[in-house]
């Protein structure tokens, strides 16, 4: 497995995946290094790229409506999507993988009662899910947090309860059994490692859902509320004066479309070695 | 796929297990809808009368219109009003629900519509090619399309386009209000932005379909007797190589339907989008619920056609065959 998951790397594909998700995890992290302006300072509106500030610094990217600069709103931003994405998606599994082994193990009616929840929480078109928390609860971060926890958590839950399913039925779960060995652990140390391969190709691709789902959220005002610097946010806000200045717009979708596309070429990249070892055998 | 789940007793027990699971999972979506919306009666008050109504004002429309009932009772009436029609004034259009969404949902039909059309001959087109080329350059090129064309959010490829083909290009409207009168030109860059979105889904899955069924034992025979390739493919290998995608692509109803509410607010489409997204801006409670219940009653019911599509197209569950092939 760790072979694989390096060698995959050397492939163009993953290779350009984990650039693009490295690079922003590099921002994210460096946001208050890299920024060259206050995210939050106002300073001349509507300044457009590379144009020249009044201290003698350079708007790269230009300013928003508010005069603040866009390169700087677009750096803090990328902090905020990697931390409330990742939050999100991890609640999510941590939702989705506990109630899908224990469905996928005991099976009976645990199994029904929580596949029939799930069944419920997926009949609903995504998108019409997130609105109707949002308008129940209001827009935060945290709200954010439990409407992808409650989109995505009933998808984990599925692929956690077929992967035990499937390893329940194994030798070594048995003898595991027969040792005594406790539930728990058999959950946790026999089961879910063996399904962590299947899971981590998943949560790249729920990670870049995630982002997708605030960027939308944000897209539509309902997202982080405003000062925040959300890169669907600012789309949102420069989207009136998109026709006369375009990189209200341009650059928050580069930026958004880059980090999910870098996390599906990665997870594309990590699945490819085990297609080809299931191939073989 | 588990899309068929009898243990016995032909079509017709199947067909009713599903439509008792269908029902069933209605009533749980609906006591949901309900209570996370209406549990709290004095923020129903609030969203009906506004922000700035008086507490006096909140509790007589509360006495007035059976708020102060046990929350079951409010449940069980609102759901007979519901199925009978009654689905309440919006607040913020000051119409009857009912009459509101009817145009909108044939608006945004319409938009599914004409998108699913160019979706569905694309993404089939590209999977079919990539599927029997497995590992070839044409078979990866179309792999990263699709990674590429999935990871774009909606909004941002709206955004793409429109500076392309609006700003840059001037040749396409940058707005599809239909304000005087349809035009199939204001439909081209909403319908674009969903093909951009999905065919590369649908041809992933084709892909992968098609994969499986080229390397099967009966395509080899077919080739081995000499058939040409053309032919191998047309005749033997679609048949049970489209059965997946034709279940996906129904699938992917409900997915369009987010989709669909991103692209018609990106370009002022008067459909059911703007109308969900107009009430959830506005906290019209029963446009909200209506809208809410309507789309997963669309989404229940692909599903459901989904199913019965799969068991019609798959061989292996012939009519009678039905209830076996689906207990293995």
């Amino acid at each position: 497995m760790s072979v694989g998951w390096l060698k995959s790397l050397t492939r163009p594909t993953a290779a350009t995946g984990a650039l693009l998700v490295g690079g922003w995890l590099v921002v994210a992290l460096l946001s208050h290094m890299l920024a060259p302006y206050d995210p939050f300072h106002s300073m001349v509106p509507l300044m457009s790229p590379g144009a020249l500030a009044p201290d003698g610094g350079t708007f790269w990217l230009g300013t928003d409506s508010l005069g603040r600069d866009v390169l700087s709103r677009l750096i803090y931003g990328a902090r905020t999507v990697i931390v409330v994405a990742t939050v999100a998606t991890m609640t999510a599994y941590a939702v989705g993988v506990s109630t899908g082994l224990l469905a996928g193990y005991f099976r009976g009616r645990v199994d029904m009662i929580l596949s029939f929840f799930a069944n419920v929480i997926l009949s609903f078109p995504v998108l019409v899910l997130y609105l109707v928390i949002i308008v129940a609860l209001g827009a935060s971060a945290a709200n954010v947090v439990l409407a992808v926890t409650f989109g995505s958590a009933p998808a984990i839950f599925r692929i956690v309860r077929a992967l035990t399913i499937d390893l329940r039925g194994r030798d070594f779960i048995a003898a595991a059994i027969t040792q005594g060995e406790s539930t728990w652990r058999i959950l946790l140390v026999e089961i879910l490692p063996n399904s962590s391969a299947a899971l981590l190709v998943d949560f790249c691709l729920r990670l870049g859902y995630s982002a997708i789902t605030m960027g939308v959220l944000g897209f539509l005002g309902l997202g982080l509320p405003p000062p925040t610097p959300d890169w669907g946010g600012m789309v949102n806000e420069g989207r009136t004066l998109a026709f006369a200045f375009p990189h209200l717009v341009l650059f928050p979708c580069l930026a958004i479309s880059s980090l999910v596309l870098g996390l599906s070429l990665l997870a594309d990249g990590l699945r490819q070695p085990a297609a080809r070892v299931r191939r073989v055998a | 796929m588990s899309a068929v789940n009898a243990p016995s007793g032909g079509v017709s027990r199947w067909l009713l297990r599903k439509l008792f699971g269908m029902v069933l999972t209605m009533l749980a979506v609906s006591f949901l809808v309900f209570a996370v919306l209406e549990l709290n009666v004095d923020d129903v008050a609030v969203k009906v009368l506004g922000q700035f109504s008086t507490a006096d004002q909140r509790h007589a429309w509360l006495v007035e219109n059976g708020y102060t009932a046990p929350f079951l009772l409010r449940y069980v009436r609102w759901l007979w009003e519901f199925m009978t029609g009654h689905w309440g004034t919006s607040t913020y259009y000051r119409e009857d629900v009912l009459t509101l969404i009817t145009p909108r949902l044939a608006a945004s039909g319409l938009l599914a519509g004409a998108a699913l059309l160019v979706i569905v001959p694309i993404g089939l087109v590209m999977g079919i090619i990539a599927g029997v080329r497995e590992g070839s350059v044409i078979d990866r090129l179309v792999s990263v399309f699709a990674i590429v064309t999935t990871s774009i959010p909606e909004f941002a490829s709206a955004v793409f386009l429109t500076a392309l083909f609006v700003f840059w290009l001037d040749w396409l409207p940058g707005v599809s209000t239909m304000a005087d009168g349809f035009h199939v030109r204001e439909l081209v860059l909403p319908v674009g932005v969903l093909t951009l979105y999905s065919a590369g889904y649908v041809a992933r899955m084709t892909r992968a379909s098609m994969v499986e069924v080229m390397q099967s034992p009966y395509i080899r025979t077919a080739r081995l007797k000499g058939n040409p390739m053309r032919r191998v493919i047309m005749r033997h290998a679609l048949r049970n190589a489209l059965i997946t995608p034709v279940t996906v692509i129904m699938l992917q109803i409900p997915w369009l339907m987010s989709g669909v509410i991103v692209v018609e607010v990106f370009f002022a489409y008067q459909g059911f989008g703007t109308l969900l997204y107009q009430a959830a801006l506005n906290t019209d409670i029963y446009l909200i619920e209506a809208c809410t219940m309507v789309s997963v009653v669309v989404v229940v019911l692909t599903q459901v056609a989904s199913d019965l599509l799969y068991a019609w197209l798959n061989p292996r569950m012939s009519i009678r065959g039905a209830a076996k092939a689906g207990a293995e």
